[in-house]
């Protein structure tokens, strides 16, 4: 079978699926192909955060604001519920030097134009009441929210069909057609040929492996995550609560294992406990030591949930580019290739302003941001050299 | 070889046992008497698993062998047990469940169970209680693991079977022998699956009207392949056992026939019965209302196979449907230094179950003391254990699923009873926002997030999913293979103990 579109979307995770609802609003003819089903990769695995609070002033942070404007107006627009709670977001600091380090930061964000709230120590109890007694002080972020994350992917995807998008699930691409001069073609699976000048590589942490099929290289690698989810309680965590510590985590390029406590309760009951990270390749085995220091660290910060139950522990691998950046935008290396990937631990929140970033760079728009922080290539010397 | 004390102490037993019924019993008991230093972690107070399950202490049941089958071989096997704990080879830790099994690098034995004190429902602490007797986790070392983790029920969902008085036929069973009560006065029985004719012999053994067994297969096929059942005479005889019980008691045996729906408003009062096609999809114009008070429902059993997936065991599908271990003639699994005994290779009864403990214990030892082979002792047990895995899987054949059952299926039937998710949930997810499988059928829903996690409606959600009720049951992951309490996951130790 051959079809024609204006562009392919390859990937049916949330980022995947915010480039297809945005394109097709723009007025292309989409196709989104997936090897599995919407949400199937890390999108299904992740938290859903909509975070601010985590990044310093620059690119991402940009991203992130962009995209807590686009997050609301999604809430609203689509027809069913995507679970998102405007919880906001709560950073503990255990000692003082952390708390005048998380200060700072605050501080560097609010001039980014970031809401910020200081909270003493001795005000804490009003906003987390079972918070462990003695922390240093808290930033209170109220913009940031959460979605359910494979509601959000699968919805976004329905309405992007509504508006017209093909969609092909449970078929893998098998090749990125290339013309004789190196433009994008399209692309090919098992059951059918899709003709098209655009291939938007939206495959997360697999996206090393479709970049190589167009005929380029992106340096994604995964780094894992596990999550625990404990019995439903009514609500006794009401933020996402994180130590400052999670911070520097995040930003930091270790591939052994690192971990610290974030904890926060969902609509549904559950508390979800993370995060750790470590760069082991695309292994599956428990870590029953990062399981350990998550807990540990979870029960220090709140002493009430230390006899609730977990109920299950599961891992997702977050798409991984040594500068912590996502490639976003055309790939000058293959005219008619784009990427939106690499968004690591941030994808749920990034994905609507990569999508619109990318239908605004598809129809030759003025880009809401600058997207030179983003260009797909900027690794091609660390590539040549490694 | 096998020399270190079945102690406390930290040094690595010979082997760990997980499961102390028919298979993990038999196989812990045996292993001692060839000399290996045993652990035998179960999650029940006493030994003997769901088959042999023992009243609870306080009813003062003078004659619990009244409801069993085969009931002087299990306290021959707790005789010795017994005897074994008493000079220390064997240590048994009753009321324990292993949540994860870490494979080592060291020498300091190959495998450690991590585990935790079993604690029923009811005794569950409340957030934030400080109260409760902390019962620690413990890890177990050791150098040769061996899984008898039994089963579940499969349980398949129809319009009011949610309903207070509509139990598990397995559940009953369990009701009567440990509780020695009956979920009614009036029970109806139905399913499928050779459970169903214990349960109606249970049930009116103990008292109860039992006025019909409904089976939703023929049992026709059985008379088809006369071979595995010729040589399965002492199965035949059990069969035939129930059967006369059952004539005696004035019990109605239907096959082909299937409870479509309970009814009643605070409890099940009745219920509506449809024959079946050979793809059990309900005859039109074939429905009957029956009253009960009570309502026994089963569709035979499903491995219980979370530790032995996460340690990564090859699986395979057993003819009725259900995953289950790949093992050699020596019970070996897929997994170097792992054995599986009993219904984790396939449900088939307490005797295989009993057999296959035995046969693999006699094979671990053989591997501990560093032969090649078994001892020829385990040549016979092979031989039987072969038959009566022959007539298991016959008898699996007969009793999987139709294709068309999920037609008896109403939009605002419950599927998954933790998260209350109805079928309609379930199709739209499938229908309308592209779930081609389970994982992504639970996401979209939360179907199997509760506190089941998905053991109950995991079954009927896959052939949901893939639109075919005969659809195999997919041996889910399950990292934690049970509830673990926050803070022992804390406090584990890592592996490498002192």
């Amino acid at each position: 079978m051959r079809q024609t579109v204006d562009a392919v979307v390859i990937g049916a995770g949330v980022v995947g699926a915010a480039c297809a609802y945005y394109a097709t609003r723009a007025g292309l003819a989409v196709a989104v192909v997936d090897r599995g089903s919407p949400a199937g990769g890390t999108t299904g695995a992740g938290e859903g955060n909509l975070l601010v609070s985590d990044k310093p002033p620059g690119p991402e942070l940009d991203l992130a604001q962009l995209s807590a404007g686009l997050w609301r107006d999604l809430a609203a627009q689509l027809p069913e519920g995507i679970e998102y709670e405007a919880k906001g977001g709560v950073v503990v600091a255990a000692d003082d030097t952390e708390w005048s380090a998380l200060r700072r930061m605050a501080a560097g964000q609010a001039a980014a134009g970031v809401v910020v709230r200081e909270v003493p120590a001795d005000r804490l109890p009003d906003l987390e009441p079972h918070l462990a007694p003695g922390l240093a002080g808290a930033v209170h972020y109220p913009q940031d929210a959460q979605v359910q994350p494979a509601l959000a992917a699968s919805r976004l995807l329905r309405a992007a069909q509504n508006s017209g998008a093909a969609l092909h699930l449970r078929e893998a691409v098998t090749e990125v057609l290339v013309t004789p001069a190196g433009r994008i073609d399209g692309v090919r699976t098992p059951h059918r040929e899709l003709k098209a000048p655009v291939v938007v590589n939206a495959t997360g942490t697999w996206s090393a492996q479709i970049a190589a099929l167009a005929g380029t290289t992106l340096p994604v690698m995964p780094r894992k995550g596990f999550v625990l989810v404990t019995e439903p309680l009514p609500r006794v965590v009401r933020h996402k609560v994180y130590a400052a510590a999670y911070v520097a985590d995040v930003a930091s390029d270790s591939a052994s294992l690192q971990t610290s406590p974030v904890v926060e309760g969902t609509p549904a009951g559950p508390v979800l406990i993370g995060s750790s990270r470590e760069r082991t390749g695309f292994d599956r085995t428990l870590s029953t030591e990062a399981l350990r220091r998550m807990a540990d660290s979870a029960v220090t910060l709140f002493p009430i949930l230390a006899q609730v139950s977990v109920l299950r522990a599961y891992h997702g691998f977050r798409p991984y580019l040594p500068d912590h950046l996502p490639a976003i935008g055309a790939d000058p290396r293959v005219p008619g290739l784009h990427h939106a990937c690499g968004h690591e631990g941030a994808g749920i929140g990034l994905a609507p302003a990569t999508g619109l970033l990318l239908a605004q760079a598809l129809t030759g728009e003025k880009p809401s941001l600058d997207l030179a922080p983003f260009r797909p290539d900027r690794f091609e010397s660390e590539v040549q050299h490694a | 070889m096998p020399t270190s004390p079945a102690e406390p102490s930290g040094a690595p037993y010979d082997l760990a046992v997980v499961g102390a019924g028919p298979a993990g019993l038999a196989a812990a008991v045996t292993a001692a008497d060839a000399g290996l230093t045993v652990a035998l972690v179960d999650a029940e107070p006493r030994p003997g698993g769901q088959y042999y399950r023992h009243p609870a202490p306080g009813l003062g049941a003078r004659r619990p062998e009244a409801l069993h089958h085969g009931w002087p071989a299990f306290t021959t096997l707790e005789t010795r047990l017994r005897q074994h704990k008493q000079v220390g080879r064997v240590r048994h830790l009753p009321g324990r469940q292993v949540w994860t099994i870490q494979q080592s690098c060291d020498h300091a034995g190959r495998w450690t169970l991590l585990t935790t004190a079993t604690v029923p429902p009811h005794d569950r602490a409340a957030p934030g209680d400080q109260n409760t007797g902390e019962a620690p986790g413990e890890s177990v070392p050791a150098h040769h693991l061996l899984l008898a983790t039994g089963t579940y029920e499969r349980q398949l969902p129809f319009p009011g079977w949610t309903l207070p008085g509509v139990v598990g036929a397995g559940g009953a069973q369990a009701m009567i022998k440990s509780g020695l009560v009956l979920p009614g006065r009036r029970v109806i029985v139905a399913g499928s699956g050779p459970l169903l004719l214990a349960a109606a012999a249970s049930l009116s053994a103990a008292g109860a009207r039992v006025p019909y067994v409904l089976e939703a297969s023929s049992y026709l096929p059985y008379a088809r392949r006369p071979g595995p059942l010729l040589r399965n005479l002492g199965k035949l005889a059990e069969g035939a056992r129930h059967a006369a019980a059952l004539a005696r008691r004035r019990v109605g045996l239907r096959t082909r026939t299937a409870v479509v729906q309970a009814h009643g408003t605070d409890r099940v009062t009745g219920v509506t019965v449809a024959r079946l096609d050979g793809d059990w999809r309900p005859l039109p114009g074939t429905e009957q209302h029956l009253s009960c008070d009570a309502l026994a429902v089963g569709h035979g059993l499903v491995p219980q196979l979370e530790l032995a997936v996460e340690l990564g065991c090859a699986t395979r599908t057993a003819p009725d449907g259900t995953p289950a271990l790949v093992v050699d003639s020596f019970l070996r699994t897929s997994v170097e230094g792992v054995w599986a005994a009993g219904e984790t290779n396939g449900v088939g009864g307490a005797q295989l179950a009993l057999c296959e403990g035995e046969l693999a214990a006699h094979a671990v030892a053989a591997a501990a003391h560093g032969e090649t082979t078994a001892a020829r002792t385990a040549a016979a047990l092979r031989t039987r254990a072969t038959r009566l895995r022959a007539f298991a899987d016959l008898m699996a054949r007969v009793h999987r699923p139709g294709p068309a059952w999920p037609q008896w299926l109403r939009g605002d039937t419950e599927i998954c009873r933790c998260e209350e998710i109805d079928a309609s949930s379930v199709r739209e997810a499938v229908d309308t926002f592209g779930a081609g499988d389970t994982r992504t059928a639970k996401l979209l829903t939360r179907a199997g997030m509760g506190w089941c996690q998905g053991r109950m409606c995991g079954p009927a959600v896959s052939c949901l999913v893939s639109g075919d009720g005969s659809a195999p049951v997919s041996a889910d992951r399950r990292p934690l293979s049970r509830p673990v309490p926050l803070v022992q996951l804390a406090r584990h130790r890592p592996q490498g103990r002192p």
